[in-house]
């Protein structure tokens, strides 16, 4: 068979074929192509300012090494003029994460970023059965919640409220299907924006990698050979996600144009629900525009094996998951920006259903009266999984 | 399985990333004189490979994490020397002397 060309430079030999348009390019082609797509997000969805300061999500692992090494070229190549640096959680777990964080130190390097690492035990106290524990007994719900309150913390310690994870196209199609299986369309809505944070904690999360794909994403780190690092994780995902991430894989390997397909449906969907922002850019067709994802439920750590859980985990997913329809810890911060949005679009009032079907009243945000971090429960998700977690040791002991 | 001497082989690299190197004795890059024709005859492919590097080089007891239903799994990507498989016809490539093929896995670590 002969090589094919690329169909952009039409010089080179073909070696990537895209999975969002079938398009076959060479390594330089594609390479520009992924940057001016990252940069198309960027720029349509506003979402860094001049002079802002930018923490990067770091675990060492592929997607946050490809967002720093993405995004510093593009601050350079565009004069964002942000200020970036690399923020990585350390769970404190001997053995687990060395390796990770290793990569982190010299990916810091590699970017010249600073890099600022927080530990569990700097976040809850020094408490070390407990910082075990969730070391321990962890899985992606527990990584999720845990590494996204720590994220938020390491940034008000280094005075930055904007911080950004590495999450990517097949994360948030993930996100969409789980929501949509469960019928949940006020939630669904919300993981699909772009930017979510908190108004309370001043800390703004967003996704610059929202539509990259996880192949591109491995191809890219590839190509452009970066350090990064991959290692089991020892969190196993609940089943549910595991299946959805399966099945997005699955169809993927039929229909490379699925994972796109979902998250788009899902920021369609998200129009239909009353109050739910419009995207922020109105591109259409091939270019993917910047509309909104968020977080609630995009998995923690981002490793994917599909493993069956225990029931154990099961119950503990189902409370949190009760406690989340109380719409927890986020609000959506591209609801309050987009305000001022041209009303040439009519939306449909449809009657939106909660996850659970009931319609407790949305819940006024406070602190938590254990740590003091914001909740809009008596008690954050944080020290609910904790006080499960002792619950758990307690009836082991006996 | 007999008489190997008299089977001829293909030397080539294969290369385990993403994660895929632990179910390959953590190492990345192995040289393997595969041979040069499957059993029916035919001239070894790709899925000639991947059914060979299950049966002698895998050190690792999940099989799964590897190959389900008897293909690739799927999040695993393929690359023949630096080319995405599906530009090169994927399972029916035919492997050629020198080759190198590379296994990375999307499905590890964010
Ligand atoms: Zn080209």
């Amino acid at each position: 068979m002969r090589p094919a060309l690329c169909v952009n430079c039409k010089t080179e030999r073909a070696l990537i074929k895209r999975p969002k348009n079938h398009e076959k390019l060479c390594k330089a082609c594609f390479i520009a192509v992924f940057e001016d797509e990252v940069h198309h997000t960027i720029t349509s969805s506003r979402l860094f300012s001049p002079g802002e300061k930018v923490a990067i999500g770091a675990s060492g692992g592929k997607d946050s090494t490809v967002l720093a090494s993405v995004l510093k070229t593009l601050n350079e190549r565009h004069n964002y003029g942000l200020e970036l640096v690399l923020l990585s959680i350390d769970e404190g777990i001997k053995g687990y994460r060395d390796d990770s964080l290793e990569t982190v130190k010299r990916n810091a390097v590699q970017y010249e970023m600073p890099l600022k690492v927080v530990g569990y035990d700097e976040l809850y106290g020094g408490e070390d059965q407990v910082v075990e524990t969730i070391g321990k007994k962890g899985n992606c719900t527990y990584c999720g919640v845990f590494r996204r309150q720590a994220l938020d913390r390491g940034a008000k310690m280094l005075g930055i409220k904007h911080v950004v994870t590495g999450h990517n196209a097949d994360d948030v199609a993930e996100t969409v299907l789980m929501n949509l299986l469960r019928g949940d369309l006020a939630r669904l809505s919300r993981s699909t924006s772009i930017v979510t944070g908190d108004s309370r904690s001043e800390v703004k999360r967003s996704k610059p990698l929202k539509y990259s794909y996880e192949k591109e994403i491995v191809l890219y780190a590839h190509h452009k050979k970066l350090d990064y690092f991959s290692t089991e994780c020892i969190y196993s995902p609940e089943a549910f996600r595991g299946s959805a991430r399966g099945l997005i894989k699955q169809l993927e390997r039929v229909r490379p144009t699925a994972i796109l397909d979902i998250v788009r449906s899902g920021e369609d969907m998200a129009r239909l629900v009353p109050g739910e922002s419009k995207p922020s850019c109105a591109c259409k067709g091939q270019a993917p525009g910047a509309l909104a994802s968020a977080e609630d439920d995009i998995g923690g750590c981002g490793s994917q094996n599909g493993r069956t859980p225990g029931n154990e985990m099961a119950a503990m997913d189902k409370r949190l998951r009760e406690n989340e329809a109380h719409e927890g810890l986020e609000i959506d911060v591209a609801k309050a920006m987009s305000e001022s949005k041209t009303g040439s679009e009519r939306q449909r009032e449809l009657p939106i259903r909660g996850g659970h079907g009931d319609s407790k009243p949305r819940q006024v945000l406070g602190n938590c009266k254990r740590c003091g971090y914001m909740s809009s429960q008596d008690i954050c998700q944080a020290c609910m999984l904790l006080e499960g977690l002792n619950k758990n040791r307690a009836q082991i002991q006996i | 399985m007999s008489d190997a001497t008299e089977v001829a082989t293909i030397p080539i690299t294969v290369d385990f990333s993403g994660g895929l190197e632990m179910l390959f004795d953590n190492q990345r890059r192995h040289s393997v004189a595969l041979p040069a024709a499957q059993t029916s005859g035919k001239p070894a492919n790709i899925a000639f490979l991947i059914d060979y590097l299950c049966k002698n080089l895998m050190k690792d007891p999940r099989s799964d994490l590897f190959v389900l239903d008897g293909h690739i799994r799927p999040g695993i990507l393929v690359l023949i020397n630096d080319a995405d498989w599906e530009l090169e016809g994927e399972e029916a490539y035919e492997i050629q002397p020198r080759d190198n093929i590379l296994f990375v896995s999307t499905l590890h670590g964010g």
